[in-house]
């Protein structure tokens, strides 16, 4: 067992953890943060995506000793301000309004590697969103949905 | 859950020296092959781990009068984003991004991929084409090892066990060519059934010279295929010279069937690869 700190969502996390423990089960387990959801448990189908550093990353993937001293953003950290006023951060609105979410596993890791993806600058072109989500898996939707929501937040200030 | 064996997290490759000589131990970087091995599925779980996430002397690409250098940790996507690589080494650009998809490129590393020595590993035939070096260190020393004579066996490799993965060079000859492709289920998170790269300098009327063509998943290790690298040494990239690279081609692999593919599939598509790589380098 180690300590391990690091910053979750904009506030301080310390655990005590084995280093080798996953940071998908800190998160659920240790910190109670159940909107990352396990899907394969292997890093094919994207359910558990967070943002490490502003990185999309698998969190059934990454060690928590990798994580000490870094930056984790999650699901419930998506729209901290916009909670704040009672709202959703606007990926999240543009997926209500686009019928982007079906039955859910994907929608939390679908927001994060898109969250990821509009940082990093990235524009309404169709196929550049889909390269960007080509790591997150949906049985429902048949993408084109998240394909449009994404697309309509990335419209104002895409080139 | 997955069992979490100890793991032991060095500041600097001193240490990590240290820790690699005392016993048994697997090294991570980003942990991507790892992760999934321990849950014991697959099978032996690692009973220690040895984290070099921390060692800053792994990391950058740099160029030098050696060639392109990238350090063992550096990431798919540091690849990607590289200007150096983009500009000296697109192919290895392009193998960069053929592999998983955002969440797996973010953190996995070359030096990963090379130590994993899967046959599917993607990177791998662009380090054959490419005359790759690989350096390696431990306590005794540091040493260079060939690409072609670090993998060994199936997921095996010229690597000890106290030894670990510095950098990779890559030499950048003049008018060097180099093109790479990969054919798997889906363009992202797939595992490869065919890897290709082929490598050339153009001599003008004296036709191709170094050729090297290397695949993947079509052996127990990455290898190059020297019957159709004879074909087109010296060679231009004619018509009647692709059937017949392409034709020694499917006649020199011996690739099996497995989940991914079967041994028919994979030669013949080896071959049409090299096929379509030659008609694009001919302009024909």
């Amino acid at each position: 067992m180690s300590t391990v700190r690091f910053l979750v969502n904009g506030s301080p996390a310390e655990v005590e953890a084995p280093g080798m423990r996953r940071l998908l089960d800190v998160l659920r387990e240790d910190l109670g943060l159940t909107g990352t959801k396990e899907g394969c448990g292997e890093g094919e189908c994207g359910a558990c995506s967070v943002l490490l550093d502003g990185q999309v990353v698998d969190a059934c993937l990454v060690p928590i000793c990798q994580v000490e001293g870094r930056i984790v953003r999650t699901v419930e950290g998506l729209a901290l301000a916009a909670r704040q006023r009672g709202e959703l951060d606007t990926l999240q609105e543009a997926f209500l309004e686009h019928g982007a979410a079906q039955c859910g596993i994907c929608t939390p890791g679908m927001l994060m590697a898109a969250r990821a993806y509009l940082d990093a600058g990235g524009g309404a072109d169709g196929p550049a969103i889909r390269e960007a989500i080509a790591g997150n898996l949906c049985r429902c939707t048949g993408y084109t949905k998240i394909v449009d929501a994404i697309a309509a937040v990335a419209e104002p200030h895409a080139g | 859950m997955p069992a979490e064996p100890p793991i032991d997290t060095p500041r600097t490759l001193f240490e990590a020296y240290e820790l690699l000589a005392a016993g048994p131990t697997r090294p991570i970087a980003g942990a991507t092959d790892v992760m999934v091995q321990i849950t014991g599925e697959l099978g032996p779980i690692p009973e220690r781990l040895l984290d070099l996430s921390r060692i800053g002397e792994l990391k950058g690409i740099d160029l030098t009068g050696d060639g392109l250098l990238v350090g063992a940790a550096t990431t798919y996507t540091d690849m990607r984003r590289s200007a150096l690589c983009r500009e000296h080494l697109p192919a290895l650009v392009a193998a960069a991004a053929t592999i998983g998809a955002a969440q797996i490129q973010n953190r996995g590393t070359l030096g990963g991929n090379i130590a994993n020595a899967s046959p599917a590993g993607d990177t791998l035939p662009v380090l054959l084409a490419a005359d790759a070096v690989i350096l390696v260190g431990g306590q005794r020393g540091e040493r260079e090892v060939s690409a072609g004579e670090f993998f060994t066996g199936y997921r095996q490799t010229a690597l000890a066990p106290d030894e670990l993965i510095l950098q990779v060079r890559f030499p950048l000859p003049v008018g060097r060519q180099m093109r790479f492709r990969k054919v798997g289920t889906r363009r992202a998170q797939a595992i490869s059934k065919v890897v290709l790269a082929l490598a050339w300098r153009d001599l003008g009327p004296r036709g191709w010279a170094d050729v090297r063509v290397a695949l993947g998943s079509v052996a127990p290790t990455p290898i190059r295929a020297s019957g159709s690298e004879s074909v087109l040494e010296g060679a231009r990239p004619t018509p009647q010279v692709a059937d017949r690279a392409a034709e020694t081609l499917a006649g020199e692999l011996s690739p099996i069937d497995d989940v991914r593919s079967t041994a028919d599939y994979r030669r013949a598509v080896a071959a049409r690869v090299l096929h379509r790589l030659l008609r694009d380098a001919g302009g024909w």
